[in-house]
Formats: C-alpha cells, sequence, structure tokens
C-alpha cells in the first residue's frame, strides 16, 4: 500500500489552534516538511514557538478542544487526520514513539520499569509475558543499563535522571518504531548525560533505520544529531534546510540573531559581548499575520506586514523574510515538500 | 516492607496504649463513679460500700492497671447495668455492627469509585453534575430521614426488604445503604480530585504515547495513583461507621454496638462505656494501620520512606 517513493511522514500545513478565554491561539502555523526512513529533522525555536504542539498533533496526542488542520499529514501512507482514534493508538508506540523531555515525571510512580516497558509491547503484539520480557531485557542492555534484570523490577523514584531517560528511550523501541519523535529529551540532563544519551540515540536510529523528529532549544545539540533543521518562531518555521546550510549560512534574521547569542557559533567577535535579541516572543492570541519577528527584527520594514512567503535562499533551503524575498528578486517559491 | 510494618506497628501501640488511658479516665472526669453508681438518695454509707466493692478508694495508676491487664486477657469486668460479663455483650452485638459496617462500606466504595471516576474522565459533563448533585444530597440528608423514607417505600410499599431486625443478610440492605451512602460523597469527590489530577500527569500523556487503550489508561495508570488519599478516608470512614451508626441501628433495631453504647451511656454503665470505647480506639487504630500498609503495598515511595 506505501508508495515507494512516497517520504515516511509527510507534513503539509500543518496548524495547530488553541481555543482560549481571550480568542484563539495560533500555536502552530502552516508548517510543512518531509522525512525518509533513517533521516533526522532538528525542529529548534524557543519555549512556545510551538515544536513540542508540532510533535503532539503529530501523535495524535492533543486534547479534543484543540483545533488540528493540515492539508496534508500522511504516515506510511495512512491519513491521520482521518484516522479514528482507536486506529491512532494502535499506531502509537509501535509504528512510532516519542520520548519526552521530563524523565522525572514521564514515568508512572508506581509501576515497575518492567511493567512500563513491557505493557507496550503486550499492547501491540500477541505477546506473552515472557516475550515481552526478553525484548524489555534486551533494550534496557542495549540502552546502557548495566543489570537490567534487577532494574525490571524496581520503580522510578529508584532510578537517577539519566538512567529514567535511557528507560524512556528503551520503552519508545519497544516495537522498533519506524518514527521516533524526541521532545528536547536531554534538557533535564547534565552535560555529560546529555552527550551520551545524544550518542546512544544516533546510534539506535543508525542501526534501526526509523526517522527522527529531535526537538530541541539547543542549537548545539541540533547540530549534532540532524541531517535538517527547522527553525521555528513563535509557531510558524522561519528558516528550514540542511543542518550545513542552516548552520553555515543562516538567511533569516532570527535564525542570525540565535547564532549571535552563541559564543562559538563564528558570528560574533572573540571577545567582543555575546549577542541577544531584544524583545519577548509575541502573543499568539487572535491576529497573527504578516511576520511575527518584525517587532524584534533589525530589519523591519512596511512589507513585514503582510504574508511572507517562504524565499529559497538555496537548493532546499528555504526562509520566510521579505528581505531575502527581495533580494533574491524573481526567485520561485520553495515547495517545502521538495527534497534537498 | 517489613522495616516499614514494624515502624507504622510500633507507632500504632504507642497510640493504642495512649488511648486506653484517656478511655479509662472519662470514668473519672465525669466526677465520682460511685456516686453516679448509688444513684439518687444513697446515703454516705451506702456509697462508701460501693466506692469500696469496685475498688474506686485505690491509686488511680493501681485500678488503671488492673482495667488493662484485664482488658488484655479480655475480661472487661461486669456490666452494671445487664448484669453480665461485658465481654459477652461485645461479642453479641458486635457482629451485627460489624456486618453492617463492612456491607455500608462496601457500598458507599461501589457507588464512590464508579461515580469519582466518571466524573473525572468527562469533566463538566451532566454526568459529573449528577454525581456532585447526587454526593451533595448524601452529606446533606439526615440518616434518620433517608432510613425512614427506604423503609416506607422497599420494606412497607414494594414488600422487598424486611423492615427492621437482623435476622437475615437482606436485613442489612437498607441500613447499609443508608450508612454508606452517607459515606460515599466524601470518597466520590475524592476519587474525582485525584483522577483529576492523575489525568492531567506526564506518565498518563506517556502512556497515551505508547497507545495504550483509555481503560487500561484510567483503571491501570490513573486509578491507582488517585486511590491513595481514598484508601485513607475509606479507613477512617469504616471507623466512623463501626461507631457512628447508633442513629441507623436504632431505626433498623438492630442491636449492634452503636446501640449498646447508647443504651450504656443513658444508664452509667461505665465498665461498658469503657469497653466500647477502648474497642472503638483499637479497631481505629488497626484500620488505620491496615491503610498504611495498603497504601505502602500501592505505593512503592512510601515503603522506602
Amino acid at each position: 500500500m506505501t508508495n515507494r517513493t512516497e517520504p515516511l511522514l509527510t507534513v503539509e500545513d500543518l496548524s495547530v489552534s488553541i481555543p482560549v478565554p481571550a480568542g484563539i491561539l495560533s500555536a502552530v502555523r502552516s508548517v510543512s516538511f518531509t522525512l525518509d526512513r533513517g533521516e533526522t529533522l532538528g525542529i529548534v525555536g524557543e519555549s512556545g514557538c510551538g515544536k513540542s504542539m508540532m510533535s503532539m498533533a503529530i501523535m495524535g496526542l492533543l486534547p479534543r478542544h484543540v483545533t488540528v488542520r493540515a492539508e496534508t499529514l500522511r504516515f506510511e501512507g495512512m491519513d491521520l487526520l482521518g484516522l479514528p482514534e482507536r486506529r491512532l493508538a494502535d499506531l502509537r508506540g509501535d509504528r512510532m514513539a516519542m520520548i519526552f523531555q521530563e524523565p522525572m515525571t514521564a514515568l508512572n510512580p508506581l509501576l515497575t520499569i518492567g511493567e512500563q516497558l513491557m505493557e507496550t509491547f503486550r499492547r501491540h503484539r500477541a505477546a506473552g509475558r515472557r516475550e515481552a520480557r526478553e525484548k524489555a531485557l534486551h533494550l534496557l542492555d542495549r540502552v546502557g543499563i548495566a543489570s537490567a534484570e534487577r532494574r525490571l523490577g524496581q520503580y522510578p523514584h529508584q532510578l537517577s535522571g539519566g538512567l529514567r531517560q535511557r528507560v524512556m528511550i528503551a520503552m519508545a523501541l519497544m516495537c522498533d518504531p519506524d518514527l521516533i519523535i524526541a521532545d528536547e529529551p536531554t534538557t533535564a540532563l547534565d552535560v555529560t548525560i546529555q552527550a551520551q544519551i545524544l550518542a546512544l540515540l544516533a546510534e539506535l536510529q543508525r542501526e534501526s533505520g526509523a526517522a527522527m523528529i529531535f526537538v530541541s532549544h539547543d542549537l548545539g545539540v541540533i547540530s549534532r544529531v540532524a541531517d535538517k533543521v527547522s527553525v521555528m518562531y513563535a509557531g510558524s518555521e522561519v528558516e528550514g534546510g540542511s543542518t550545513a546550510q542552516v548552520f553555515g549560512t543562516p538567511a533569516h534574521p532570527y535564525t542570525q540573531g540565535l547564532f549571535r547569542c552563541l559564543p562559538n557559533s563564528g558570528l560574533v567577535a572573540r571577545g567582543a559581548p555575546l549577542g541577544s535579541i531584544p524583545g519577548v516572543v509575541p502573543s499568539l492570541i487572535g491576529d497573527v499575520s504578516g511576520c511575527m519577528f518584525r517587532p524584534r527584527c533589525p530589519l523591519a520594514r512596511d512589507a513585514c506586514l503582510e504574508a511572507v512567503p517562504a524565499a529559497a535562499v538555496a537548493d532546499g533551503h528555504r526562509a520566510r523574510c521579505v528581505a531575502l524575498a527581495d533580494a533574491a528578486a524573481a526567485a520561485p517559491l520553495v515547495q517545502e515538500a521538495s527534497a534537498p | 516492607m517489613a522495616a516499614f510494618v514494624t515502624k507504622r506497628l510500633a507507632l500504632a501501640l504507642l497510640v493504642a496504649i495512649f488511648v486506653s488511658s484517656i478511655s479509662f479516665s472519662l470514668m473519672f472526669l465525669t466526677g465520682d463513679p460511685a456516686i453516679a453508681i448509688a444513684g439518687e438518695g444513697a446515703t454516705e454509707a451506702d456509697i462508701e460500700v460501693i466506692r469500696r466493692t469496685f475498688g474506686f478508694d485505690r491509686s488511680f495508676a493501681v485500678q488503671y492497671w488492673d482495667w488493662i491487664s484485664g482488658a488484655a486477657s479480655g475480661d472487661f469486668g461486669q456490666s452494671f447495668y445487664f448484669n453480665q460479663p461485658v465481654v459477652e455483650l461485645l461479642a453479641e452485638r458486635m457482629p451485627v455492627t460489624a456486618t453492617l459496617a463492612v456491607f455500608s462500606i462496601g457500598f458507599a466504595l461501589l457507588l464512590a469509585l464508579p461515580l469519582g471516576i466518571l466524573a473525572a474522565v468527562k469533566r463538566n459533563s451532566l454526568a459529573d453534575r449528577l454525581s456532585l448533585a447526587l454526593a451533595t444530597v448524601g452529606q446533606a440528608t439526615p440518616s434518620f430521614w433517608l432510613a425512614l423514607m427506604l423503609i416506607v417505600l422497599f420494606a412497607v410499599n414494594l414488600r422487598w426488604l424486611p423492615v427492621s431486625g437482623a435476622d437475615t443478610l437482606a436485613h442489612f440492605i437498607l441500613p447499609s445503604i443508608v450508612l454508606g451512602y452517607y459515606a460515599s460523597p466524601s470518597m466520590m469527590r475524592l476519587t474525582r480530585g485525584g483522577m483529576i489530577e492523575a489525568l492531567r500527569s506526564d506518565y498518563i500523556r506517556t502512556a497515551r504515547a505508547k497507545g495504550m487503550l483509555p481503560r487500561t489508561i484510567i483503571l491501570k495508570h490513573a486509578l491507582r495513583n488517585a486511590v491513595l488519599p481514598v484508601v485513607s478516608v475509606a479507613a477512617v470512614e469504616f471507623g466512623f461507621i463501626l461507631g457512628g451508626s447508633v442513629v441507623v441501628e436504632s431505626v433498623f433495631s438492630l442491636r449492634g454496638i452503636g446501640y449498646l453504647a447508647w443504651e450504656s451511656i443513658g444508664r452509667n454503665d461505665f465498665p461498658t462505656i469503657q469497653a466500647i470505647i477502648l474497642v472503638y480506639a483499637m479497631i481505629y487504630v488497626c484500620l488505620t494501620f491496615l491503610a498504611d500498609v495498603l497504601n505502602a503495598w500501592i505505593d512503592p515511595r512510601i515503603r522506602v520512606a
């Protein structure tokens, strides 16, 4: 049924809006990308830019009062938005899995590690306890947890943050998913543990050939794991392309601003003060037309009040900025779905 | 777990000793028990005889030791009024009250848990509001009134159930409904609150991300976390039903402990009152201990702490 040439995941014009007392909050607006097996997409942005909302929308985890719309949201040839909840639940944990950022609270405190690992497997496979247990032991061992046998009988509070995050990763891999969405999987961890977990994720993904969406606010982390990058600001993608393109020649003023906040980006002279982006993230309630970055942008002009289309910076490298559109003059609009 | 149980047990024992000394001194707080027993119009000599017979002339410590060591071996003395050993009275009445309490708490939980879960899962729905209404009415309805209404409907008009007495288990249905309905609102609201909180937590999101089905998420992942405070409250409610069933026991002519307590208090039957207080205190201590152990069994974090 799956078309050979069709990407594993196609997202076209994905929007998420939440009704709040003050109006409609447009958390994600018109985000598009495709993802193939073995590929890692890094999604980077500040808190509240909609990156977690987007992951939850793809997984179908958002509550009912939240509206998710998309031109296309296809996974393995299936229209995710058209699937009934029961079919989505069949996919979750089996074909697509999620790793959350809170290792302290994302595990149930009253169930043993073993039970939480095994129940995923037993839910999706017609497997008995023994088979599930073997798979759990194998994966705990695989994610680098020593004495896995003993850990199976332990409870989350008996494990350190790093160990719990390893358990979360093992849990996501129980059914060998085709898509792993990792939402800030290393944010709550020490830097040394962070590096270990990143290396582990990359290795496991290489082995399994799964696609991964890696969500983080940390540019350094994204640069290490991602093949391609999408920079999000206030709910929409401001720049996207291969990791080399976005990190090598950032085109959008927001992306450039982000890099200026980093000490070793090459955009800040040695000894010069680190940059910061003035202002705050705008409210996404009500009117969200035009470029949302304009109140903080050094290049802002009147044209920024109009809807800004994505302009091609290079092949597969795109950015939504009026200044770029001017520079590229007659450059054709890039279809986000086009392969690099 | 063993260390936890030992610690709790030691604590329970301390509470038991403390409570027993208080319940014993109650007799002296109401004045000279010899005068009370002798009744109106007794001479000074009569009172003195009574004082000697019952040993009230000895020191408090000696009397307490006498009483508590007797109680420990099952001897609570002789009832002044019924003229039979208090232990016999308790043995006669206890099964009635215990049956009533077990049925009542069972009914209360049967009502509270499903409705609490339903109200939490379908929050702000009609079902939620109806269960809130049911809980409010339950808390506001005087139990004697509800008892009479149920008797009129089910016993007198429909003739489905007996009016009063304790001969068969069917006799316990109506009183258990009355007591259970009265005890259920707090547990229902606690279940609802606990479930709402649990359903919001990150581990529920994880369970959904794993594709677990709603039934598993609610019953296995959320309820386990929500039920901890309900266990503690159920234990207290159980004790409360044991002790507070006087009204219901009288309406349904169930000759249980509650009824016995009421009779004894009216008649200054000190040995019986003391024994009842002590037994209740012990039951409370046991229930709290059991609730602690049950919670520790559910929640591994309590076990270790």
